[in-house]
């Protein structure tokens, strides 16, 4: 049996929130998850989905990412300093075995990390609970040990998900899942346990989707990504809004498309009296902190409340 | 190999019109001209469809646009277009609200009851509610059992009426028939149809149970196929409404009055970075004085 529905969250309708309001005031709060990421050669099959879309090894796939490690993080680590923002690392993290270097490079600059999975090629699907606690409990011991940080967020490698991904990285105090893409706004998830936050992550302007899926330029991805910012700026006076830029810098690092690339920072960061620019666990945790409550008293008030969590629940 | 059978080559219905009965032949220049009110050169009709994509579609007797695309459980796609009833809309329903504009509201009964603050959005926002069957994958077609689609519109219309909706207007799930369905949604109250688009006026169709008014939903400007599956740019969308509001115009001292219809869906034109695109289409209409912006049911109502 498969649920029709996940029932990880209550509908909630977008207008006549609560306010959030972002420290200081401001109005949105901006993050950028550059995805770090390592693709295995000759990955084991997944019975659901192969590891690459070609045969293995599939070189240029595999290069062009490799890529990525050797020269695109560096470049977008620079262009990320010009501006003053801090990473939020969505991690592969045996990255922390593969190239330390770009793992100390991330941490000396005090950028967050949050697991990615193990490889990007190493599937969700499939998995008893036993092999999906290793997961996660292989990734929080990986990152502490590299870095001293205790990771705190979750984006399921390659978004492939068991019914129980959700409840098991509650439990293991994760404060937040950027696996969820219903909203602009953060929301308290429906776990057995914990307080876990579905953090927005923007996939609709993630450069994956944008130059792949949706075949944009260069600049037309910058234009989209300044209009993005522009509506939610503006929709954050009523309530604080988030953006995330999810990238991979196999693509957006490019030499012909990381220059149109840093026309979207410099008008993102030219708005610093009304952004919070923030790192991922920052804006779960002032939402944890401040508007957990608010916001669950608000879906009941609206007649949203559902009962049950999760998938199994006879609700669903 | 063996042959095709001899009846292969007998075409029953070879003769001057068309080759079923609902509806007769009529080239548009051997149209009436049709008046909108006001003497309006165009009609316009926004179209916007709420569905609900379970996440575990059969997907028969095809996908419906949006469904499912990754493994279960594809939680990325149940929740980008989850985004559209939660959040898109909302961002429309202000741009509609900004210009004055009504639109046409296709639901999904089963999000009747689960988006309840929506439907009452819809309704103060004055727009028009139309029957979008149960949910995305319980599509209507020749395939199914006997009386299952008689009970899929007969539930459909039950929903509607415990949520207080009484709506004359009705759309398939993926804009996909039976050859019973005009029938079948007529003897259920239903009177004007968005599913066909075989001219650029509403067109009577003929069904035992009474007939039902065909108001054209173009879908050469859908949303959804432009943005997503051609890959076309915001602007490029928005200009080919326009310019089809441009020329429709022009002809409407010889063609009389025609219908401009196109979709905004909340998933995919709601989205932040489309919203210019959007409003710029709706301004564009609402301030032009040949345009009248019209629901579904007006807009059958005036050609009749």
């Amino acid at each position: 049996m498969t649920s029709a529905d996940p029932n990880l969250y209550d509908y909630w309708p977008y207008r006549n929130r609560p306010k959030i309001e972002w420290p200081g005031g401001k109005k949105l709060a901006f993050w950028i998850a550059p995805n770090i990421e390592f693709y295995e050669f000759n990955p084991p099959v997944n019975p659901k989905r192969p590891g690459w879309p070609r045969p293995a090894p599939d070189v240029v796939g595999y290069s062009q990412r490799d890529w990525g490690n050797r020269v695109g993080h560096w470049r977008l680590m620079e262009l990320m300093d010009k501006y003053a923002l801090r990473g939020s690392v969505s991690l592969n993290v045996a990255l922390c075995q593969h190239h330390p270097e770009i793992i100390e490079a991330c941490a000396a600059r005090d950028w967050e990390f949050f697991s990615h999975g193990i490889y990007n090629t190493r599937y969700s699907y499939e998995m008893d609970e036993a092999q999906e606690r290793a997961v996660i409990e292989d990734s929080i011991r990986t990152v502490q040990e590299a870095t001293g940080q205790r990771i705190r967020g979750y984006l399921a490698p390659a978004l492939t998900h068991t019914p129980r991904t959700m409840d098991l990285i509650a439990e293991y105090d994760f404060w937040y899942t950027c696996d969820l893409f219903q909203d602009d706004q953060p929301q308290p998830l429906k776990t057995r346990s914990g307080k876990l936050v579905s953090m927005p992550y923007s996939l609709e302007v993630n450069d994956v989707i944008t130059y792949g899926a949706l075949a944009m330029t260069p600049t037309r991805y910058a234009d989209v990504l300044k209009r993005h910012f522009d509506e939610l700026l503006a929709e954050g006076a009523q309530s604080g809004t988030v953006m995330c830029i999810p990238l991979h810098a196999y693509l957006v690092s490019q030499a012909h498309r990381i220059g149109p690339f840093e026309d979207a920072l410099a008008h993102i960061t030219a708005h610093k009296d009304e952004v919070w620019f923030a790192t991922a666990a920052e804006i779960a945790g002032h939402f944890r902190e401040n508007y957990w409550e608010q916001s669950l008293a608000d879906i009941e008030a609206k007649g949203c409340k559902r009962a049950g969590t999760g998938f199994d629940d006879a609700a669903a | 190999m063996m042959p095709l059978p001899d009846d292969y080559l007998k075409y029953e219905h070879r003769r001057h019109g068309m080759d079923q009965s609902l509806y007769d032949w009529r080239p548009s220049g051997e149209r009436k001209p049709v008046t909108w009110p006001g003497g309006k050169a165009l009609a316009a009709m926004i179209v916007v469809p709420v569905e609900w994509h379970r996440l575990n579609p059969q997907g028969k007797p095809l996908r419906h646009p949006g469904a499912m695309m990754t493994p279960w459980p594809d939680l990325r796609h149940y929740t980008t277009r989850d985004y559209g009833n939660r959040v898109g809309i909302f961002r429309l329903l202000d741009a509609l609200a900004a210009t004055g504009l009504h639109a046409t509201i296709p639901v999904n009964a089963v999000l009747l009851e689960r988006a309840r603050p929506l439907v009452e959005a819809i309704k103060e926002g004055g727009h028009e509610i139309a029957a979008y069957g149960l949910e995305a994958d319980r599509i209507h077609w020749s395939g199914l059992e006997p009386g299952e689609e008689e009970r899929w519109i007969g539930e459909t219309r039950e929903a509607f009426a415990r949520a207080g909706l009484n709506p004359r207007v009705w759309m398939s799930p993926a804009r996909q028939q039976s050859f019973d369905t005009l029938k079948l949604i007529a003897g259920h109250g239903f009177d004007v149809c968005l599913d066909w688009e075989q001219d650029s006026v509403p067109v009577a169709m003929r069904t035992p149970s009474g007939e039902v008014s065909a108001v054209p939903l173009s879908n050469e400007l859908d949303d959804r196929t432009l943005l997503i599956d051609r890959r076309q740019s915001e602007d490029e969308w928005a200009d080919q409404i326009l310019e089809a509001a441009r020329l429709m115009i022009s002809e409407a001292p010889r063609a009389g009055g025609q219908v401009l219809s196109f979709s905004l869906t909340p998933y995919v034109s709601g989205q932040p970075f489309r919203m210019h695109a959007v409003r710029r289409v709706l301004e564009a209409l609402a301030g032009n004085d040949d345009v009248w912006s019209a629901t579904a049911s007006q807009i059958a109502g005036a050609a009749s």
